[in-house]
């Protein structure tokens, strides 16, 4: 009885892990943009199904070539930093730097609009059938944890998550464009005053909050059918859990990211009629005793 | 900048992006054609989903050959074109449509149905897209009605809008043939006399795979469920389960899941599955959501570890083929696809259908031509027992009620709701091999239900049919 108590717990938090690690890696880019740009993208979930679309794309083709199987996890990783890298200047530079410092209601209209272009253009471009790139979901064989077989896939997300958490701090703490980067999301005036590149910089920080929407939507892919639609189920999860961190929190959202996680995979196991209702409850809890989400960046003054 | 300011009308704007996008979906374009056809979904059909309806196959000949009848037969045809329902559904049935109606105008059906059009009337199909919710579609409705002027209308794949429809069909008093929707309440809740529908309601598979089960697993222990939330996904998941229940009342649920509509990522309750080791498990997923949970269960071992039960399981074959697990019980809410029945006419369709779209036909191509062929079948008998003259909607609808009708799925019986349901049998079997030379999945243990043994009797509504015990039901 005892064990079975124990392996219950344990498979619970693997379950938790696994789905914070998927949150983690669809709100990261959200935080990360909106703490420097301070423009809350609501196409960030245009981004996910983009990079879902190019990796399921990717493998189809790497698997048509007969290809040492392997390698199309590099397909994945490299059909999202191709999303990344091409779509996030082109939105940087050609929507967003016309809006930074806007009303907030112009800028989520505007980034709502560019939503609804990139999910018909999405279609334009992949059509409405569904894509099947499930090749790589079974690649890694089965993994005994706590009693029962989870998929290495699950494991290789966790993996990707640290990996995405582990550079973006080394990156932000250690390098010095990464300080540039803290020091405006602390504190965008004096960042300038100081001579920071500001729109050098922005454009950095979206194009790398694109890669990785577009690196949650890749390693997605396999696990799914990619249909229409991906996106809006996205932004809704996303945006919770950036609000539970606090908007603009990296830290926020990892933690963010595991509440939900645990909280969601305690529901299925236990409570299973409210597993819809997990998040929310979260995010209720959360904002009730700190209205400003977990980590709200600290506002030096208010405007 | 207020950060307070910022977290409400996000909020409430990612709330909007969620109530509206469905709505705000447009119809959508064609798809290029798929990189592997192997992997990837049916090629879609040659002809652009139109936007908006457009008539299409408009016939040139004009030559009544019944006294009274008008050029054309127009027909408003509302199927899925656009949404996560539209590949899976709406599209198979819109093409099943498309190439039905055009061999029937050109005379090429066999018999019964060899007669050209509808009465040598030809027909005119006018699609809608089903996407947008239920307040659309009564609206589309109406326009169909009101300005296109068809003489009636098929449609439907969401239960949501059959249950929308039906009361505005009869306001204005236009037949109107539900051609998929699942719900079992339309024709127990009411009485209707314009609105008809020509394919079983849910209960034929839930109760259908209850009665499979237990040949399968007589000393059954165990069962659990992983259905979408909301009404299909819990109405599909009560019947099943107490039917089974009521048919070996010891039986234990060892875990009723139900995950978000289109979630996709189902790692947290396959383990709870996992480690729950029901003996049986049931879904009625769909669509997306379907494939995903076949792609992420089948590694994790859960089809060796439960006989597993797939109500609309018919719908993935055609996609996964060799990659399809074995041993899972499908069923394809009818007599359809797969478990169709080997008649002259079941091979004539899957072969028009299948020389147009490469792919074969699914349930909901079969429920259309069910539809359709049920409209045919009603007006000629009407004309026939209207001396040769073309019939008046009174006697189409006199024809239609208790008809008994030919389909590629067999005979349908328009027999409960006073005439305006039909019952159908049902299959079910356990996926097999791949045999390449048919590109099918072969299905082991196939057992057929009859009507009798799966449907209410007329008059009964089904929860309380499968609570006192399946009354009057005649099973093999």
């Amino acid at each position: 009885m005892e064990r079975r108590g124990m392996e219950q717990l344990a498979i619970i938090l693997i379950d938790g892990l696994v789905y914070a690690s998927w949150l983690f890696l669809i709100s990261a880019g959200l935080t990360l943009i909106y703490g420097v740009l301070r423009i809350l993208n609501l196409a960030h979930g245009s981004l996910y199904a983009m990079g879902a679309y190019a990796a399921a794309s990717a493998v189809l083709f790497y698997f048509d070539r007969g290809l040492w199987p392997p390698g199309s996890y590099v397909a994945l990783l490299g059909a999202a930093l191709i999303i990344g890298i091409v779509a996030g200047p082109l939105i940087e530079r050609g929507l967003l730097r016309w809006i930074y410092g806007r009303d907030p209601v112009y800028q989520l209209l505007a980034t709502y609009a560019l939503f609804l272009i990139l999910e018909d253009g999405m279609k334009l471009v992949w059509g409405v059938n569904p894509y099947y790139a499930y090749k790589p979901y079974g690649l890694l064989g089965t993994v005994q944890l706590a009693g029962i077989p989870y998929p290495g896939y699950s494991l290789l997300l966790i993996g990707v998550a640290l990996l995405a958490s582990g550079g973006l701090y080394l990156f932000l703490h250690r390098t010095r464009v990464g300080r540039l980067v803290v020091a405006i999301i602390h504190d965008p005036e004096i960042s300038v005053a100081l001579g920071a590149n500001v729109p050098r910089l922005f454009l950095l920080t979206f194009t790398l909050g694109a890669i990785l929407a577009a690196l949650g939507g890749a390693f997605t892919a396999p696990m799914i059918s990619v249909v229409p639609g991906l996106s809006v189920e996205v932004i809704v999860l996303a945006f919770a859990v950036v609000v539970i961190g606090g908007l603009g929190s990296l830290e926020g959202s990892a933690i963010g990211a595991l509440l939900v996680g645990v909280v969601r995979s305690l529901m299925v196991h236990r409570i299973p009629e409210l597993e819809l209702f997990a998040i929310y409850l979260v995010m209720a809890l959360v904002l009730l005793f700190r209205p400003q989400g977990l980590f709200a960046i600290e506002e030096v003054r208010r405007v | 900048m207020n950060a307070k300011r910022w977290l409400w009308s996000g909020l409430i704007l990612a709330l909007l992006i969620g109530a509206c996008v469905p709505a705000a979906t447009p119809t959508p374009t064609p798809s290029p054609v798929p990189p592997t056809p192997t992997t990837v979904a049916p090629a879609p059909s040659p002809t652009p989903a139109p936007a908006g309806p457009t008539p299409t196959a408009a016939p040139p000949t004009p030559t009544p050959a019944v006294p009274g009848a008008p050029a054309a037969l127009k027909i408003g045809i509302v199927t899925f074109l656009s949404g996560p329902a539209a590949s899976p559904f709406g599209v198979p049935a819109r093409n099943a449509a498309e190439v039905l109606i055009e061999n029937l105008n050109a005379g090429k059906a066999p018999a019964p149905y060899d007669q050209k059009g509808i009465g040598g009337v030809p027909i005119q199909a006018i699609y809608v897209d089903e996407a947008g919710g239920a307040e659309k579609q009564v609206a589309e409705f109406r326009r169909l009605v009101l300005e296109e002027k068809v003489d009636l209308v098929i449609g439907y794949i969401s239960s949501a809008d059959c249950l929308a429809v039906a009361p505005v069909a009869e306001e204005l008093k236009t037949l109107t043939v539900l051609f998929d929707c699942g719900t079992n309440q339309i024709f127990e809740e009411r009485d209707y006399r314009y609105v008809f529908r020509t394919h079983a309601h849910q209960v034929i598979e839930n109760v259908g795979a209850a009665r499979y089960i237990l040949r399968m697993k007589p000393n059954l222990r165990s069962i659990a469920g992983i259905n979408q939330n909301y009404a299909w996904g819990q109405d599909s998941w009560a019947a099943f389960r107490d039917s089974v229940r009521k048919l070996k009342p010891d039986v234990q649920v060892a875990g009723e899941h139900f995950p978000k509509l289109f979630a996709g990522e189902y790692s947290a309750e396959l383990s709870a599955l996992l480690a729950a080791r029901p003996e049986v498990v049931h879904s009625s997923f769909w669509g997306g959501d379907l494939e995903a949970f076949v792609i992420q269960a089948s590694p994790r071992g859960l089809f060796q570890q439960s006989l597993v039960v797939l109500t609309t399981g018919d719908t993935i074959l055609p996609r996964l083929g060799r990659d399809m697990p074995k041993g899972v019980v499908i069923a394809a809410r009818g007599p359809h696809g797969v478990l169709a029945p080997k008649t002259p006419l079941n091979d004539w369709f899957v072969k028009i259908y299948k020389d147009r779209y490469v792919v074969r036909p699914v349930y909901p191509s079969y429920h259309i031509a069910q539809a359709i062929l049920g409209v045919k079948a009603a007006y000629e008998k009407a004309i026939a027992a209207n001396g040769g003259k073309w019939p008046t909607g009174d006697q189409v609808i006199a024809a239609f009620e208790h008809l008994e009708f030919e389909t590629p799925s067999g005979t349908i019986r328009m027999a409960l709701g006073k005439g305006h349901q039909a019952v159908e049998p049902v299959v079910l079997g356990i996926t097999g091999d791949f045999d390449p030379a048919t590109g099918e999945v072969k299905l082991t243990d196939v057992m057929e239900f009859p009507a009798e043994c799966v449907n209410p009797p007329d008059g009964m509504k089904t929860p309380d049919w499968i609570a006192q015990g399946f009354p009057g039901a005649k099973c093999p």
